[in-house]
């Protein structure tokens, strides 16, 4: 074991320098060409195909599966990006368990599903290295759209646009394009540079300008990019975190963080060994943020990580594949149990208090029944939530914005889509598709149809 | 416990599987090892006359098609006879046939058709004490554009002429290897037994091209740009031996005539059914090929356990069992109904069966019911044609089932009768042997 894994506190170069570089690699290993026809073969070709109907973007999946088999890749990929341009990021980080591979028909029969997604991944790696375009811009039709974010959505609705012929002008609040793609996802699942290398293959369709550090609310406003455009997509994400509503959180003690911005660090960090991480971590929420914290965690070289969740496995929104790929890295999930206090000494982190939890006729509730776990650093992971000034003026449901079946907001000339919108799921595969569709239906507006 | 010994027109073998005139039969080593790994027997790589050595090509000699995950389907080859000396050849024969008395030991000849060049290598032959020989009538590439192999085969009148030289000019017995290349595999076997032979066997193998080179245009396998036809084996050619294996046994004319069976043979199953179909031992090349020798262990161990399951004791009790039962379509009854039932349980409703009704045959498929996705056959549209079987990936998902007399045929609305008949009776046909009472 190395060293640094006995550092007290929040420290840096917890791991000899080799093994950062094998924690952070590719998590699932792209399959082989002769893998990948094994694994061809194993489709049925199924008619109306469950996977295709369970998969958000509707990609033809026995088709591009088909493609591969006969060794024609590139078919595939053509097959995947008419349905889903960022079908190689999908690709990556789709929860397939729940989707497309859990609706395979031999997932049904025999528990072992067609690797979708690995073969989804074969597919668009080889188009993407080898630069194949399969799309090409309608001629110029004079009009102008506002994308606002750069992320799977506003990346998915700009390059429909910019085919249809219409100038996309793609503004971002982040030094970089690709929203969570590029920093919110765990590190492992997107290595090498992946998620740029695929907005620079999304824009090479031209006519789509990315404009960076240009934030909603604080450089720009709906009312002025609807009077200097012909439409305007909304794909904002969620900018805000929501709070502990635990004593000592607003104390200011040196440990307690967000989740996602520990993640974007991380992502954008290009030397890991000086990424400091505490020896003892205790990662609040359920969804997959809070995983990728605790797994990104321990992956830096904290001793000791634990996920507490208020309420049962079962409700958890993290698939139960992440649930495993966290157990079998280290960390432990405890459930049941919701923080109560942040526990510091001289300005940090000591330790959090959390109480026991029950369903009591529906409701949860805490139980009275305290514990404490020591910690150095406290990841918050209980869920974002929409920036007040990001959709001034629209209506919103559940703290989202609303949108009608294509993306159209309460504001005529405005549409909206991904994580920012009452109908997402916060899945990078459904903000791809309603980018898409609203690009279509931004379309049938500006050509008067 | 099943007796598998096998004693085909008097060559004894302790099993039916021998291994066929072929590259894993070309010399003693091989042999050798083939014997040591179990198998009953061995047809020597073909034999030519003697001379300067045959010359085969120094580039691909085989081509194959593929199924999932690259298992080999279909082989072919465009190797020739034996490339060694006859002498050398003829000594191992001797000395594995003395080293291995209890297993078949036949050689495979070839030579031009003429009367001398036969019998001048007969004798020398004989003098190894080999169990019998093989006539390779059905080499179907490069010897036969010199007047050998599948190009006497195809000629009745030189099987029979040549045959009887071999029956005139030796005291082994003599197997007949016929070529699949032919329009009728029956006038060839027919020559065979009227010129003595002892057996027949087959089928050699099939004029083929396994595949097309897309980038230089050149077919498979391609020696410097080119490509010749070779001889197609292995488990796609099965059927196709089945068939004509079935033809032979079945024939009025050579009904009884010993078949050695040939075609694809992979696994002890393939072998029953050709012993079924009228065959007395079976020969295996492709198999041994891909797999090795050692696969003969599964093939004696399948065949007796299957055996000893269905109460047959020896190989006389299975052999041309359902010689019987293949016969022309006109005689097949037409007023056997079937229809198809989908077992729910087991189906996993991948939909197959329904596009492929539904595109290619009688839309007899629903692919619904209340509004969930449902298979289910229609019996008022299914005919019982079996493609839905065919197509299912579920084993036994999908099973025929037999209408019984007095049931309704929704289709046709009629009740099933209790009779037989078959077309030569039918009302529609105009050839028919006897008007019967309109259905």
């Amino acid at each position: 074991m190395s060293g640094g894994m006995l550092k007290q506190g929040i420290a840096p170069g917890r791991l000899d320098a080799g093994q950062y570089a094998r924690n952070f690699s590719d998590l699932h290993p792209a399959l082989d060409k002769h893998e990948a026809h094994v694994e061809a073969d194993r489709c049925y070709f199924c008619f109306d195909a469950p996977c295709m109907n369970a998969c958000p973007t509707s990609i033809d999946i026995p088709m591009f599966i088909r493609e591969i088999s006969t060794d024609n890749p590139l078919g595939a990929a053509e097959t995947i990006f008419e349905q889903n341009i960022l079908g190689g990021m999908c690709a990556r980080v789709c929860p397939t368990e729940q989707l497309c591979e859990d609706a395979c028909v031999r997932m049904e029969a025999e528990g072992k599903p067609v690797k979708i997604g690995l073969l989804q991944r074969y597919a668009t790696d080889i188009a993407m290295a080898e630069d194949a375009q399969f799309f090409t811009r309608a001629p110029e039709t004079g009009k102008t759209v506002a994308v606002v974010g750069a992320g799977p959505a506003g990346l998915a609705a700009a390059h429909r646009l910019a085919m249809h012929g219409h100038s996309v002008v793609v503004y971002d609040a982040r030094p970089k394009a690709g929203g969570l793609n590029e920093y919110g996802i765990a590190s492992y699942k997107t290595p090498n540079g992946f998620a740029q290398a695929e907005v620079d293959y999304i824009t090479s369709i031209g006519g789509i300008e990315i404009i960076l550090g240009q934030e909603l609310g604080r450089d720009l406003t709906l009312d002025r990019l609807v009077e200097t455009h012909d439409a305007v997509f909304l794909g904002v994400g969620l900018g805000g975190v929501n709070a502990l509503r635990a004593e000592g959180e607003d104390d200011g003690a040196d440990g307690l963080h967000d989740a996602v911005d520990f993640i974007a660090e991380l992502r954008q960090s290009t030397d890991l060994s000086g990424l400091p991480v505490g020896r003892r971590v205790v990662v609040i929420g359920g969804g997959m943020t809070a995983i990728d914290a605790a797994v990104q965690s321990k992956l830096l070289g904290a001793e000791d990580v634990t996920i507490c969740y208020r309420r049962g496995q079962e409700h958890m929104n993290a698939s139960s594949f992440e649930q495993d790929l966290a157990a079998s890295k280290g960390v432990s999930i405890r459930h049941w149990l919701q923080p109560k206090r942040v526990l510091s000494v001289n300005g940090k982190v000591a330790g959090i208090e959390l109480e026991y939890t029950e369903l009591r006729d529906g409701r949860l509730v805490g139980m009275g029944h305290l514990l404490t776990l020591p910690a150095d650093q406290v990841f918050k992971a209980i869920g974002q939530t929409l920036e007040d000034e990001t959709a001034a003026g629209l209506t919103l449901s559940g703290g989202r914005i609303e949108t009608d079946a294509e993306g159209r907001t309460s504001r005529a000339g405005v549409w909206a889509g991904g994580d920012c919108v009452a109908a997402g799921d916060d899945l990078t595969v459904t903000a791809v598709a309603q980018g898409r569709d609203a690009a279509e239906s931004i379309n049938r507006y500006l050509s008067g149809n | 416990m099943a007796d598998i010994r096998n004693n085909f027109v008097g060559i004894k073998s302790p099993n039916p599987f021998w291994l066929a005139s072929a590259p894993p039969t070309d010399k003693a080593y091989n042999v050798e090892r083939a014997f040591r790994a179990g198998w009953g027997g061995v047809v020597w790589k073909t034999l030519g006359e003697e001379g300067p050595p045959v010359v085969n090509v120094n580039g691909p000699r085989y081509g194959a098609i593929w199924g999932a995950d690259r298992r080999l389907l279909g082989f072919n080859n465009i190797e020739l006879i034996t490339d060694r000396d006859l002498q050398k050849n003829l000594q191992e024969i001797k000395q594995v046939k003395k080293n291995w008395p209890d297993r078949a030991v036949v050689v495979s000849i070839m030579v031009p058709c003429e009367e001398d060049a036969w019998k001048a290598i007969l004798p020398l032959v004989e003098e190894t004490e080999a169990d019998g020989i093989e006539l390779n009538f059905g080499c179907p590439h490069g010897m036969s554009e010199r007047g050998m192999g599948a190009a006497v085969g195809q000629v009745p009148e030189y099987v029979e002429m040549v045959v009887r030289w071999c029956k005139q000019y030796s005291r082994m017995p003599v197997i007949t290897k016929l070529t699949p290349n032919v329009t009728d595999v029956r006038r060839p076997a027919r020559a065979a037994k009227n010129g003595g032979t002892d057996a027949v066997s087959l089928i050699n193998t099939i004029n083929s091209i396994t595949g097309v080179d897309l980038d230089n245009f050149a077919p498979m396998p391609t020696i410097d740009g080119k490509g010749t036809h070779g001889g197609y084996c292995g488990p796609a050619a099965k059927p196709i031996a089945l068939h004509m294996v079935a033809e032979i046994a079945r024939d009025s004319e050579t009904y009884g005539l010993p078949i050695s069976g040939i075609g694809g043979i992979t696994t002890w199953r393939d072998a029953a059914e050709f012993m079924a179909l009228g065959a007395g031992n079976v020969q295996v090349c492709t198999a041994a090929m891909v797999y090795g020798f050692k696969i003969v262990e599964e093939m004696i161990s399948g065949l007796s356990n299957w055996m000893d399951e269905k109460g047959h004791r020896t190989l006389d009790d299975i052999t041309g069992r359902a010689v019987r039962n293949v016969t022309d379509w006109q005689y097949l009854n037409l007023k056997y109904l079937t229809k198809a039932r989908i077992d729910q349980e087991k189906c996993s409703s991948c939909g197959r069966c329904h596009i492929a009704c539904e595109d290619t045959s009688h839309q007899a498929i629903m692919k619904e019911k209340d509004g969930k996705r449902h298979f289910e056959v229609m019996d008022d549209e299914c005919v019982g044609c079996n493609l839905c079987v065919n197509v299912c990936p579920v084993e036994d998902c999908i099973t025929m089932i037999a209408l019984e007399p007095g049931m309704l045929d929704e289709r046709t609305r009629k009740v099933v009768g209790p009779t037989y008949a078959n077309w030569t009776t039918h009302p529609n046909n105009p050839m028919r042997k006897s008007v019967e009472p309109a259905e």
